[in-house]
């Protein structure tokens, strides 16, 4: 009887449905969500709804605070520090997307190699992972900069060869947290069943990885991805502000800052603006990933 | 802890080193252009010269036998003579290497004064309040560039309210109790810019470990003896808390050494973080990469330390 008048059981949601459904519970990471989403369309819409030159000189206009005309105020050349950041967003943006890219593939690799070969290939994968694990990181970078700037920017450019130099360089220095994610993720997923099951259908190794054990192993390592994009976003920064990273006339968010450190005291909003950027970029970045967490990593749900 | 314990972290110590070397090596020996660049160009130093030069300091044997030469002379401390400075490099890093070890060392104690107690605190009372609080806090903090919060703090402090001065001076005119008020003073807002951002990564670290733990049998018994909520955190659950965060200290020291470098050159410290940059800045390679082998050379012998105090925190380690 009681069976007949309960209630029919809800059918169940799709994965994807099911990890909105949890991403949505974390309040601050769709506030941060949003955010992002604002900032990006900024960055993209910018330049059309406010045509304004970054490299527009100005000498009338030095170091003013935010107007009408410059919202943002201006630099110590007079150039509008609206437009100078919403292009500079894209770059920075830009670079921590495909560092990201980088680490993750460099990461995903190196994990599943060493997941899938076991035995002294994983040993040492595993000992490299570790070692990189323990440079350190900001010395390593600025070396490698002060060693190879000049040979790229003959290469490809000033703008370019700083970009896929550092691009490479923060990527390249990331991975290990990703890779040690996807040993441990393909180590526990290769013993589990369906992968049994299509390995005695005569799957192929690299079918096996490609199809059935990574797309299981995502999970993480997009939680893991989405605070690199961050980490390379702060660490572009960081290189521009000791102003070893892109040349003056390419305004990132810390060559900016670089430039409106020294005018502290008769300037400050000019340094305001581009910190509270990479801050809201950052901080949002965060709050999306570890919102992701919540819906993505079924071991960290407490 | 036994003595093989401690000869074995020794031991394995060694390998690391060894390969940091590597890299830094093979970055070096990767690196476009001669180090004796501007003799070849320059017209008044004919090629025999040159060439005994080259000879004379091994740049055509092996890439093997330069490395081993290179790493034998690291290790005597034999670090080249500073282009810029005019003295000999270890000297150099052994004048600013205080400064440096006395930020990272204060900020870590401010990190960890901050952490322990606001991770335990909000492990203790999950999802209240005040866990919500600091977790947002913790996330705010380390979202926030070192970079950044230098400026701010320089901004609020010498240039709006005019207490702390912003420049960091060695050579301090005051003597005796007024030397230390001076010399606080000047460390204050280095010290915090890095304490608060390790602190505030390491406050998630310290709660998720204490709710590890809390949950363990040997906590309810200790509570079912009746012994007091505050002394049943404090001796059984924190001492065994962080023997974890003992190790995330030494692993997170790495990004440490990069805040350091970002703060000690916006307070103008002389450490090695601002040597290495002004070093770059002058193309000054030998300091260049003396500095990047002292950092790390002192990323592994903290994660030794933190090795040994963890085999002494936990005695199950050593036996293992």
């Amino acid at each position: 009887m009681a069976s007949t008048t309960a209630p029919k059981p809800k059918p169940p949601l799709s994965p994807t449905r099911e990890a909105w459904r949890r991403f949505r519970k974390h309040r601050l990471a769709v506030v941060g969500l949003i955010v992002l989403a604002l900032l990006v369309l900024a960055i993209i819409a910018g330049p059309t709804l406010w045509p304004v030159a970054i490299d527009d000189i100005d000498f009338a206009a030095q170091l003013k605070p935010p107007s009408w005309a410059h919202p943002f105020g201006t630099d110590d050349l007079g150039q509008d520090l609206l437009s100078r950041l919403i292009h500079g967003g894209r770059i920075s943006l830009a670079v921590g997307l495909s560092a990201m890219a980088v680490s993750a593939s460099v990461g995903i690799t190196i994990g599943a190699i060493a997941g899938m070969a076991r035995g002294w290939v994983d040993t040492a994968l595993m000992w490299v992972t570790d070692l990189f694990l323990s440079l350190p990181q900001l010395p390593l970078l600025l070396l490698i900069i002060y060693l190879f700037r000049e040979k790229l920017k003959a290469l490809l450019g000033a703008e370019g060869g700083v970009f896929v130099l550092i691009v490479i360089v923060i990527g390249g220095l990331r991975w290990m947290p990703v890779a040690r994610l996807v040993r441990a993720q393909f180590l526990s997923l290769r013993e589990k069943e369906f992968v049994e099951a299509a390995r005695a259908l005569g799957a192929s190794k690299f079918r096996l990885v490609v199809n059935h054990i990574l797309p299981n192993a995502l999970g993480p390592v997009i939680v893991a991805g989405t605070i690199d994009v961050a980490a390379a976003i702060i660490a572009e920064s960081t290189l521009s502000f000791l102003g070893l990273g892109f040349p003056p006339d390419i305004p990132t968010w810390g060559r900016v800052l670089f430039d409106a450190k020294d005018y502290l005291d008769i300037a400050p909003t000019w340094a305001l603006f581009p910190g509270a950027a990479i801050f809201l970029a950052v901080l949002s970045i965060n709050f999306v990933g570890d919102g992701l967490r919540d819906a993505l990593d079924p071991r960290r749900v407490h | 802890m036994s003595a093989a314990y401690l000869l074995r972290r020794l031991l394995l110590a060694l390998p690391a080193l060894f390969g940091i070397s590597i890299v830094l090596f093979t970055v070096l020996a990767l690196a476009p252009g001669d180090p004796f660049g501007d003799l070849a160009t320059n017209p008044n130093v004919p090629p025999e010269v040159r060439l005994a030069l080259r000879a004379k300091f091994g740049l055509d044997d092996p890439v093997w036998q330069r490395y081993i030469h290179w790493l034998m002379a690291m290790l005597r401390g034999d670090w080249g003579f500073s282009f810029v400075s005019r003295v000999d490099v270890d000297r150099l890093i052994l004048q600013r290497l205080p400064s440096t070890i006395a930020v990272i060392g204060a900020a870590q104690i401010v990190a960890i004064l901050v952490a322990v107690p606001v991770g335990v605190l909000a492990a203790t009372r999950p999802y209240s309040l005040f866990d919500q609080i600091a977790n947002s806090l913790a996330f705010i903090g380390f979202s926030l560039p070192t970079f950044f919060t230098g400026l701010l703090l320089i901004l609020i402090f010498s240039v709006n309210l005019g207490w702390l001065p912003f420049v960091y001076n060695t050579d301090l005119k005051e003597t005796g109790l007024a030397w230390w008020g001076a010399q606080f003073r000047q460390s204050v807002m280095p010290v915090m810019v890095l304490g608060l951002f390790q602190g505030a990564s390491l406050v998630r670290f310290v709660r998720s470990s204490v709710l590890d733990v809390i949950r363990l049998d040997y906590v309810t018994t200790a509570r079912s003896k009746g012994i007091g909520e505050r002394r049943v955190i404090t001796r059984h659950v924190v001492r065994n808390a962080m023997i974890p965060v003992v190790t995330l200290v030494a692993l997170q020291l790495p990004a440490v050494f990069s805040g350091a470098i970002v703060t000690e050159q916006i307070f103008r410290v002389p450490g090695i973080g601002s040597l290495l940059i002004a070093s770059i800045l002058a193309n000054d390679t030998p300091v260049v990469m003396a500095v990047s082998f002292v950092f790390a050379a002192l990323v592994i012998l903290f994660n030794l330390i933190a090795d040994i105090i963890y085999g002494w925190l936990d005695p199950r380690i050593a036996y293992r």
